[in-house]
């Protein structure tokens, strides 16, 4: 009985260790395949456009409500005593380090993430990776790197974006429905507002941009078994690149404020 | 198993497993210059993933496989990559690239290998596409708009963009109905010719491979049992070729199901 309980934690904890060696190969091949050349920059374009473009709607709301939530909720608690004049700067600061990254990233995530793995899972089902291999292309540098160096430029651009839409978002909420004065807001906004809050979000995007499309292209790459398993890798691509986003956050949180 | 030392394909003693399933046992065959080789077996004898290693798919345990004299087996994959140029391969599904339209599917070796400028590579896809039968207002289709068959041709189209001088078909008449099927046959032996290519099938259709093949060898467990000219394949006198020609349930090769 004991000796079954140990061999299943040995068992759990090769599995492990064998994930672990897997995905660090994959991570090593596709990097080597983004600064080795030949380059694709025909599908390196093709990818900025869907990772980065048709992310902007959904970033955009994203990050419009999350500002405007957030003039709210700073409002109610800063009253209390007496500060209502840090909402523009909490507003910011809350936006730009952590709000528009994660919460851009999460959403880049299920709409990217999933596109990706679900696109390169059925790619291997249906011999199309063999395909490529066949006409002496590799599929590494042909189909993951481009993938993951747009994901890694397109992030911190969307993030840009959403800091300007989220802090918009607190503004109106700030000024038409809780009485602040707008130069007053604009100016608490840009005065304590300092490079590295912006920097250090658009860090975070980039490691999310890789991690999300990394983890696509992963879990695409190995899928097997038909529907369902392109099924479950677009399941692990999602949740994986969930996971990873929020630890990686708090690390190079710890990191970026050193 | 006799082997020529100028064989344009050769697998010598390959070996694959996988877990405790020995798929391969110390695979011979030969394929000679201009030689149509169809090798014949039933469902999980190793057909694939004979095709597989030859390709550089998968990696043998033993074994040494020579494409033009060039060993393949443990070799650089920059190596393997240019024995490859050389090849053409159809897919049992075809394979296509259902992101690229069909002109770039048929035209994909021709730019990403070759390094041909995306006009004259257009041009002679729609040549090739010609050549199976389909017209140029097909080259913008996507692959998903065409018929299982139309798929099959623009697969075969592919595998001759390059002119190369071996191509693979894995079962290429599976899925087709009777006259398609004749139509791919006429089609890959007409191409072939034409190129003067060396070709490797694989398939389980006794009716395709003895259209296509010059030689066919019957693979069972892993290793082949029979190789011979195509047109003796009726009277050969092997047991297992005679089971697989007649499909009988009753004779040497074992199947994995239970016997009525």
């Amino acid at each position: 009985m004991e000796w079954n309980f140990l061999a299943a934690i040995g068992r759990v904890a090769l599995r492990f260790m064998r994930s672990v060696g897997h995905l660090s190969l994959f991570t090593v091949q596709s990097f080597k395949h983004i600064v080795l050349p030949p380059f694709y920059l025909r599908l390196f374009l093709k990818q900025l456009m869907f990772i980065g473009y048709y992310s902007l709607p959904v970033v955009g709301m994203t990050a419009l409500f999350t500002g405007m939530v957030l003039a709210l909720q700073i409002y109610v608690g800063s009253s209390r005593f007496n500060a209502e004049s840090a909402v523009a700067t909490i507003v910011v600061i809350g936006l730009t380090r952590e709000l528009a990254p994660v919460l851009s990233g999460l959403m880049v995530a299920g709409r990217v993430g999933a596109a990706i793995a679900a696109e390169i899972g059925t790619m291997r089902v249906t011999e199309q990776i063999d395909a490529l291999v066949t006409l002496s292309t590799n599929p590494y540098k042909y189909l993951v790197a481009p993938r993951i160096l747009a994901g890694m430029i397109t992030l911190p651009m969307l993030v840009l974006v959403g800091d300007i839409v989220g802090v918009s978002g607190g503004y109106l909420v700030a000024t038409e429905s809780l009485g602040f004065n707008a130069s007053g807001y604009i100016k608490n906004t840009f005065d304590y507002l300092e490079a590295r809050d912006v920097i250090s979000g658009l860090v975070k995007a980039s490691v999310f941009g890789g991690i999300i499309t990394l983890m696509g292209c992963y879990h695409g790459f190995n899928s097997s078994g038909g529907a369902q398993g392109v099924g479950r890798a677009t399941t692990n691509a999602v949740v994986s690149s969930f996971i990873l986003i929020l630890i990686s956050d708090y690390f190079l949180t710890v990191m970026l404020l050193k | 198993m006799p082997m020529s030392g100028n064989a344009k394909i050769s697998l010598k003693n390959v070996k694959k497993s996988f877990g405790n399933k020995h798929v391969l046992n110390g695979l011979n065959i030969d394929i000679a210059e201009g030689e149509s080789v169809v090798v014949i077996g039933g469902s999980g004898t190793g057909k694939s993933v004979m095709l597989k290693c030859i390709l550089g798919l998968l990696e043998p345990e033993e074994g040494e496989i020579f494409i033009d004299g060039q060993q393949l087996v443990g070799a650089r994959p920059s190596v393997q990559e240019k024995a490859l140029r050389n090849t053409g391969m159809l897919f049992q599904y075809a394979a296509l690239f259902d992101s690229l339209p069909v002109w770039e599917n048929v035209a994909f070796g021709l730019i990403q290998a070759h390094g041909m400028e995306r006009g004259a590579a257009k041009h002679i896809a729609i040549e090739k596409l010609a050549l199976v039968g389909l017209d140029a207002d097909m080259a913008h289709h996507s692959p998903a708009d065409l018929s299982v068959g139309m798929q099959k041709r623009v697969g075969l189209a592919r595998a001759i963009a390059t002119d190369p001088e071996i191509i693979f078909f894995d079962e290429p008449t599976t899925g087709l109905d009777p006259i398609m099927g004749d139509v791919i046959d006429n089609l890959i032996r007409d191409c072939t010719k034409h190129l003067g290519a060396s070709t490797l099938t694989i398939s389980h259709d006794m009716e395709s491979a003895q259209k296509i093949a010059d030689k066919i060898a019957l693979i069972y467990k892993g290793g082949v049992v029979w190789m011979g000219p195509a047109d003796e394949i009726d009277h050969c006198g092997n047991p297992y070729v005679e089971q697989f020609v007649r499909g009988d349930i009753n004779g040497p090769i074992e199947l994995d199901i239970l016997k009525p």
